[in-house]
């Protein structure tokens, strides 16, 4: 499980960063501040430990009364996302309640990191754009068969179509994780995360940024 | 442009104000920074801009020159630290933006008018 810091964050769009050496980095950008932290979650009272995470303006008279209370007991406005990230015991004492992250705790330039995020709805796609099948042959007669996915099973053995065979059907609109992407740029002015490529969802998508499970711990690179 | 405004506001740094204003149809001389190994030396490109894609601190240009006979266009990121300085060499008399049409052209038929001579 990925117990690495990490903030919730809005999808702005994408732009492009000059390097040092004048290369083009082609980097998403995330709004990750303000970020609060709502609560805790403890080993003596919940069996685990994580931090609450809050996100986004919400008006107060659309919050329940029993998340208002939350709100209220840790002292913060009423947060529109709501997150718990699972941490170890000594890296959720870095977080006070009530207060805002800082970006620049939780990142460094240079870090790699994972982005979590709902992808853009395809709605009911074919089998040549959901799963990359190269369809049929444009020419040689060919009638009616050009973006099929061509046989989805054998005859009387066993005289059914397997389980889970790749088919056209409804596309997108999943919880996606992108691994191994890269902070180009922490923007603490702007509370702005710049992220070298592709991180899922549509402008305006709510993110989750963590350090890469897979890569260096979550820490940037030596 | 972006449509988020804190995109642009991010992207401003990057403008640059030492570059002269071209358009289509003008030729002229790129000093384009390469790096060879752990040299850097200043190559220069000269040719007809045959497009310009305006898109704030993304804005990009095409230049396309004739060069033994082959033609070659390069893309130059406009506000590429890379890009030493911009020289404009002339100025051609285009009634469009995207002078894509060159390409089928050769020769006496490639050339444009230039604009002190119209």
């Amino acid at each position: 499980m990925n117990q690495y810091p990490g903030v919730l964050g809005r999808k702005l769009g994408s732009t492009q960063v000059f390097k040092a050496d004048g290369n083009v980095a082609n980097c998403a950008v995330v709004e990750a501040s303000p970020c609060v932290v709502v609560g805790h979650r403890t080993k003596e009272k919940d069996g685990y430990t994580a931090v609450v995470l809050g996100f986004g303006k919400r008006k107060a008279a659309r919050t329940n009364k029993p998340q208002a209370g939350q709100f209220k007991k840790a002292g913060v406005e009423p947060q529109q996302h709501v997150k718990e990230f699972r941490l170890p015991a000594e890296e959720l004492a870095k977080y006070t309640i009530g207060t805002v992250v800082d970006l620049t705790a939780v990142f460094t330039e240079g870090q790699i990191v994972d982005v979590q995020g709902r992808t853009r709805g395809r709605g009911f796609t074919g089998v040549v754009r959901r799963w990359a099948f190269a369809g049929g042959v444009q020419t040689h007669g060919t009638h009616e068969y050009r973006r099929h996915g061509g046989s989805i099973g054998t005859n009387m053995t066993p005289g059914r179509t397997l389980p889970n065979i790749k088919m056209g059907g409804h596309y997108g609109d999943e919880n996606w994780s992108t691994l191994n992407l890269k902070i180009v740029k922490i923007d603490t002015e702007r509370g702005l995360l710049l992220i070298e490529g592709g991180v899922p969802g549509s402008r305006n998508s709510i993110v989750i940024v963590r350090g890469a499970v897979k890569k260096m711990g979550g820490k940037p690179k030596a | 442009m972006n449509t988020a405004p804190k995109i642009n506001d991010l992207e401003s740094v990057y403008l640059r104000k030492d570059l002269p204003s071209f358009r289509a149809g003008d030729t002229v001389r790129v000093h384009y920074k390469i790096v060879e190994g752990d040299k850097e030396r200043v190559q220069v490109f000269q040719g007809l801009v045959i497009k310009q894609h305006r898109a704030g601190a993304r804005s990009t240009f095409t230049v396309r020159k004739v060069s033994f006979s082959v033609g070659v266009e390069r893309v130059f990121p406009l506000y590429s630290p890379r890009i030493e300085k911009i020289e404009i060499v002339g100025q051609g008399v285009v009634r469009r933006a995207r002078l894509f049409y060159l390409r089928e052209l050769q020769g006496k038929a490639a050339r444009l008018q230039d604009k002190k001579d119209a």
